[in-house]
């Protein structure tokens, strides 16, 4: 028996429904992916082109904007809002520091020499062809895909889901049903879950350590046992949560008014 | 390939829903911007003892902030020779369309919200920085002196205050266990006394905070100082006439109501009249669930509204009621103030939530509403026992020597 929590690649080709089960939705996706997707392609070209420092920033602005679109297109309403937040403070410090620091005169112009360009022409070709054979491996990349009838009724409701998963745990503890009764169980929940596409809640339930990642074996201990667990992220977010501590301090060091040595007269 | 593949014709149901709501949404925000600068020239004239406009549109001036619309879009369209063209006309826009978003997310009634978002509050606080951005690139954009320091001002504000205002929002965040508005809100029905806002004494304190740090978000006095026309002549938008200046005002006044209408939904109860029912469920209780959810929140949208308006009309009370502080006082009262009063908050209300026993939290919320009665009627009553000001034909210190109580004009 096997265990995969993860919703099943689903092949390109199936993307599109037979029209008697399409719903307008799934021809309003691929119209806002063009729009957006061309939006960002041409900001960032225009980022790049531009030798302005401030409009450039203002054109990377736009395309990080199109990225949260796309997360808001994918359902991914959480990822969407920080990739909101965070880039557009991020950006906006890129404006301010661009003008204290680098201005000499009212607006500032990069140069770019000719050897500058090929370079990043070479980094940006390679970059590109990773990205491309990476994708292509990849296959279907969002929401699983359900029929348009399946997708109106949904086995459980995002509230019963907690209920059930409870009682789950219940009926675990007393010993009526087994581990892999469990695990398979849960992993259908799982499904369920992504395919109702509530990705914030379960992101957040698994930063503060609660396992929510897929369902994998793992050996344990010196007698090589096999037991099914789950990923939970609370180690990787401390990780990242100490490392912008680290830059933090570096940059209140390295921005500190240095004190003059007295010199002694 | 299945990516190309879309057929207008099963599409234009969905564009025509999608350009309805744009409608709804924008035309609210225009009509509530007219409605929002002819209240503020109003309260203006009162509080500086005058009357404000009362000639054009019969007698209260109603239609005075049309005819100024009227005279900025047929004013001249002036762009500085020194300006970056390109970011001076995109600024006002990006401003815009920030505020604009900010109504998204944003439920006027039980469930009348363009999209109903798992992480709602979060997502109108995140669209309300792109507004910032708008207003920074008008700053520079504009090439001009006045401008860069308005907008450099505006960055060094909204960097600082968004921290304190965020961590505001946390606090009923916590107590109802989600950033959903709409489920939040819901949370809150049924009387006066379920309200967040008398919860317990964290989310009361958060709500006085929050709401100071909204109004430093929208630059309004006293932390206007992106503006501040004693010393920057028109601050940021000095250099902007016309429609153009039109929309920057339009963004301030959509995101004073998307400010106001955050801190309804989290801590006054977002929709609810404060009565012992929910309006939807009362009416669908006897006609029926459609015509109940239609009748229902239409009550619920106009409660919202007013309530979003009754928010919008104190900050112009404060506006014109106190003195602007200074850049470094500004500074100071974010982070020396109102950051750590916030993680005090935070920390209490984890901390409320986690020790306090049950049966004091689900009793605590009438305990809170009743001394913000009795404090209101102390109030009130102290207002009419008070003499607001000295007769004319009094002299300084007479007033006092015969005992009006409360006067404290001749102290000095």
């Amino acid at each position: 028996m096997t265990f995969s929590g993860e919703p099943q690649a689903t092949k390109l080709g199936r993307l599109r429904l037979p029209a008697k089960q399409r719903l307008p939705m799934d021809d309003l996706q691929p119209l806002l992916f063009w729009i957006i997707a061309l939006m960002m392609g041409t900001c960032a070209v225009a980022t790049v082109v531009t030798q302005n420092i401030v409009r450039a920033a203002t054109w990377l602005l736009f395309t990080l904007a199109g990225t949260s679109g796309m997360f808001f297109l994918l359902g991914a309403d959480l990822v969407g809002t920080i990739q909101l937040l965070v880039y557009v403070g991020g950006t906006l410090v890129l404006v301010v520091f661009g003008v204290m620091l680098t201005a000499q005169g009212p607006f500032i112009n990069m140069k770019t020499s000719g050897a500058e360009w090929a370079i990043s022409a070479v980094v940006g070709i390679l970059l590109l062809s990773v990205l491309v054979i990476g994708t292509s491996k990849i296959g279907h990349v969002g929401p699983p895909e359900k029929s348009a009838a399946a997708r109106f009724q949904p086995t459980y409701t995002l509230a019963s889901q907690r209920e059930v998963r409870d009682r789950l745990e219940l009926e675990r503890g007393r010993g009526s049903i087994d581990e892999d009764q469990y695990y398979l169980a849960i992993a259908r929940l799982d499904k369920e879950q992504v395919a109702q596409a509530s990705y914030s809640a379960v992101i957040g339930r698994g930063f503060i350590g609660e396992p929510v990642g897929p369902v994998h074996e793992e050996t344990v201990g010196k007698s090589n046992k096999t037991i099914l667990v789950r990923a939970h992220y609370l180690l990787p977010f401390e990780i990242v949560s100490i490392h912008l501590l680290v830059v933090l301090i570096g940059a209140a060091y390295l921005a500190r008014a240095k004190r003059r040595r007295r010199v002694a007269a | 390939m299945a990516l190309f593949a879309f057929s207008f014709w099963a599409l234009w149901p969905y564009l025509l829903a999608i350009f309805a709501a744009f409608i709804l949404i924008f035309g609210f925000m225009l009509v509530s911007a007219i409605f929002s600068v002819w209240l503020e020239r109003k309260v203006a004239g009162r509080i500086q003892d005058r009357l404000g406009p009362t000639r054009v549109g019969g007698k209260f001036g109603w239609l005075q902030t049309l005819a100024d619309g009227i005279k900025l879009l047929v004013k001249e369209d002036i762009i500085p020779t020194s300006a970056d063209h390109m970011l001076f006309r995109a600024g006002p826009y990006i401003a815009l369309v920030g505020s604009f978003m900010a109504f998204l997310a944003l439920p006027f009634g039980n469930g009348v919200v363009a999209r109903e978002m798992n992480v709602a509050v979060f997502f109108m606080l995140a669209v309300m920085s792109t507004e910032v951005f708008g207003i920074i690139l008008i700053g520079y954009g504009s090439g001009s002196k006045w401008s860069l320091f308005g907008g450099m001002r505006e960055a060094a504000q909204m960097v600082s205050y968004e921290i304190p205002m965020a961590l505001c929002v946390l606090v009923p965040v916590i107590v109802a266990g989600s950033m959903n508005l709409n489920a939040v809100a819901l949370q809150q029905k049924n009387g006066i006394w379920n309200w967040y806002i008398f919860h317990d004494p964290f989310t009361f304190g958060a709500f006085w905070t929050y709401f100071t740090c909204a109004m430093a978000s929208c630059k309004r006095a006293p932390f206007d100082l992106a503006e501040a026309e004693s010393e920057l002549v028109a601050g940021f938008h000095t250099e902007y006439s016309g429609f153009r200046w039109l929309s920057i005002f339009m963004a301030e006044y959509g995101s004073m109501f998307a400010v106001s209408g955050i801190a309804n939904v989290m801590f006054l109860g977002g929709w609810s009249l404060g009565l012992p029912f929910e309006m939807t469920e009362l009416f669908g209780s006897f006609l029926g669930e459609t015509w109940g959810t239609i009748v229902g929140n239409l009550i619920n949208v106009t409660v919202f509204i007013f309530k979003g308006w009754f928010l919008v009309f104190v900050m112009m009370w404060v506006r014109w009621t106190l003195p602007r502080l200074r850049i470094d006082q500004v500074m100071m009262t974010c982070l020396k103030y109102l950051v750590p009063i916030s993680c005090v908050l935070l920390m209490g209300v984890s901390l409320w939530l986690l020790v306090v026993p049950q049966f004091i939290q689900a009793y605590f919320n009438w305990l809170m509403f009743g001394v913000c009665v009795a404090l209101l009627v102390v109030l009130i009553r102290q207002w009419y026992s008070w003499a607001s000001s000295v007769p004319s034909d009094a002299m300084p210190g007479m007033w006092r020597s015969i005992g009006v109580p409360g006067y404290q004009g001749a102290k000095r």
